[in-house]
C-alpha cells in the first residue's frame, strides 16, 4: 500500500539498526508508547535487533488494556437493559470485567454488536429507532475526534436514540505518572504518532523541558521505528533533550486543529482510573455538562459500581508501567494466553503480552520474524 | 486501535463541514470515509484513516524527503512512494 510499504524496506531499516548499534556507547532505555508500536517493534525482530544497545520497555499505550474492570461491568450493566444496544470496537468485547466479558454477556444474550467507527454506531441507532444505542468509547486522544464527531452529527441529525458510555483516555498524563515513579528507567520516549497527528508534538514541550527527557514522535513501520530509535539514541549520546518529529509526513507541530476542536466542543479532561496503573489525575476525557444528555450512564443507570480488584496472579499493571516484561510474569504463557488471558494486555491485538507470546514465542511464527519487507 | 491507514481521496460525495465523506481507495480497495476534519483535502490526495476517519492529509513532500534519507543512508534504495503502483 502507497505510503506504507516504502517504511517497510528491509535495508534501509537493517542499515538504520547498524547505524544504532555503532553510535551507542552505553546501553540506553527507550520506552515506546503506543501498543501499535511494541507490535511493530516485536513483529520486525528490532527489539532482538538491539538488544546489546538498546534496551526498549513497553508503555502503557493500550486503551483497551487499561480500561477499568468496572467501566466493562458498566457496559455489561447497560446492554443487560432491554431494548440498548452496546456498540464499541472489536478488541473491547474480549476484555474482562470482573466477573464477565461483552462478548461472553451477548452470548448470555445481552445486546452487544461490533463496529469499526463511532458514526456507525449512530447510523445503526439511525436504522433501528426501536433501540437506544450506546456507544461504548475508548480510546486515545487518536480516536476522541472520531467519538466526538459522533456526537455532533447525532445533534445535527435529531438522533436520540444516541448516547456514549465514555472511557477515553489520555496519554500524556500516564507518560508523566512513569516519569514520576521512583523505580521510573525511561531515558527517551518514542511518541506515539497517531495521538500525536491529532495533538500535534508541540503539546510534549512542556514534558520534554521539565523531566530532561527526549521525544522522539514516530510512525509505526519498521524503518519509521529504527530512525527514530536513533533520533533518541543521537539526543542521548549528545546529552540533549528535545521533542523531535520523525512522522512529519503526518504529524504537525500543532497537530489537527479541526481534529482538536471537536474533542474540544464536546469532552472536557477528568481524572480517570487505569486498569493496572491507578488513579491517573486528567487522564481521560468526560462529556462537557451541556453534552451530557448523550451521557448512557446517566440516562440509563443510577449509581457508582464498586472498584475492581485485579487478579494478583496478573502483573499487567507492572508490564504497562514498563516495570517488568510479559515473559517476567509468572502467568504467562501458561495459566494465562490469548486464548484464556488473566488481564487485558493478553486479549487486546496492541497488547504487549500479546504481542510477546504471538512474536517471542518461536514455535508459534509462521513466518521469519527478522527484519522484512511486508508484514 | 491506534492505528490508521493511508489511502487515496478518490472522490467527495458530502463537502458539509459536519458530515464531509468522500470515497477514499486503500491499496485497491474503496472505502466511504468520513472527511471533517480534513476539508482541505483534494481528490488525488493521500489521507490517514483511524476508525472511519481521515484523521490528516499526507505530506507526501515530508515522505519523499525521509524515503530520500533512508536511500542515501542505506546500501539498498527504498522504492519511492512515486513509483509504487496502486
Amino acid at each position: 500500500m502507497k505510503y506504507l510499504d516504502e517504511f517497510r524496506h528491509p535495508g534501509a531499516t537493517e542499515s538504520l539498526l547498524e547505524s544504532i548499534r555503532r553510535r551507542v556507547t552505553k546501553r540506553w532505555t527507550i520506552m515506546e508508547v503506543c501498543g501499535g508500536q511494541t507490535h511493530g517493534l516485536l513483529r520486525y525482530g528490532i527489539d532482538e535487533a538491539l538488544a546489546d544497545a538498546v534496551e526498549l520497555i513497553h508503555g502503557p499505550g493500550c486503551p483497551v488494556c487499561v480500561t477499568g474492570a468496572e467501566v466493562i461491568d458498566r457496559a455489561i450493566e447497560l446492554a443487560s437493559i432491554p431494548n440498548v444496544l452496546v456498540t464499541t470496537f472489536g478488541d473491547m468485547l474480549r476484555v474482562p470485567g470482573s466477573r464477565e466479558s461483552l462478548a461472553s454477556a451477548r452470548a448470555a444474550g445481552a445486546l452487544v454488536r461490533m463496529v469499526y467507527s463511532p458514526l456507525d454506531a449512530v447510523a445503526l441507532a439511525e436504522k433501528h429507532p426501536e433501540l437506544e444505542v450506546v456507544f461504548f468509547a475508548v480510546g486515545f486522544e487518536t480516536t476522541a475526534p472520531a467519538t466526538a464527531l459522533a456526537v455532533l452529527q447525532a445533534k445535527r441529525r435529531g438522533i436520540e436514540n444516541f448516547s456514549l458510555l465514555v472511557a477515553h483516555v489520555r496519554v500524556q498524563p500516564a507518560m508523566e505518572a512513569i516519569l514520576c515513579a521512583p523505580e521510573n528507567r525511561v531515558q527517551a520516549f518514542l511518541a506515539a504518532g497517531h495521538v500525536c497527528t491529532v495533538v500535534g508534538c508541540e503539546s510534549y514541550e512542556d514534558l520534554c523541558r521539565r523531566y530532561e527527557v527526549p521525544i522522539v514522535v514516530t510512525g509505526f513501520e519498521p524503518t519509521d521505528l529504527a530512525t527514530g530509535i536513533a533520533a533518541c539514541v543521537e539526543q542521548l549520546e549528545t546529552s540533549r533533550h528535545e521533542v523531535e518529529n520523525r512522522y512529519d509526513r503526518v504529524v504537525q507541530a500543532e497537530g489537527n486543529l479541526r481534529a482538536r476542536q471537536f474533542v474540544e466542543d464536546v469532552f472536557e479532561a477528568c481524572d480517570r482510573t487505569w486498569r493496572g496503573l491507578g488513579a491517573m489525575p486528567l487522564g481521560g476525557l468526560r462529556l462537557r455538562e451541556s453534552w451530557r444528555d448523550y451521557d448512557a450512564e446517566r440516562r440509563f443507570t443510577a449509581g457508582a459500581l464498586p472498584q475492581v480488584v485485579s487478579s494478583c496472579r496478573c502483573r499487567s499493571g507492572e508490564v504497562l508501567s514498563g516495570r517488568i516484561k510479559p515473559p517476567e510474569c509468572a502467568a504467562f504463557g501458561g495459566e494465562c494466553r490469548p486464548e484464556h488471558p488473566l488481564g487485558a494486555p493478553m486479549v487486546s491485538g496492541e497488547g504487549a503480552c500479546a504481542a510477546y507470546f504471538q512474536y517471542h514465542r518461536p514455535e508459534l511464527r509462521c513466518e521469519p520474524r527478522a527484519v522484512e519487507g511486508n508484514a | 486501535m491506534c492505528l490508521a491507514v493511508p489511502g487515496r481521496l478518490e472522490e467527495w460525495t458530502d463537502r458539509d463541514p459536519l458530515l464531509a465523506r468522500g470515497w477514499v481507495v486503500f491499496g485497491g480497495v474503496r472505502h466511504e470515509c468520513h472527511l471533517a476534519c480534513v476539508p482541505e483535502a483534494e481528490v488525488g490526495d493521500y489521507v490517514l484513516v483511524h476508525a472511519g476517519i481521515a484523521l490528516n492529509r499526507i505530506d507526501i513532500v515530508a515522505a519523499e524527503k525521509l524515503l530520500r534519507e533512508l536511500r542515501d543512508a542505506g546500501e539498498e534504495s527504498p522504492p519511492s512512494a512515486e513509483d509504487e503502483m496502486l
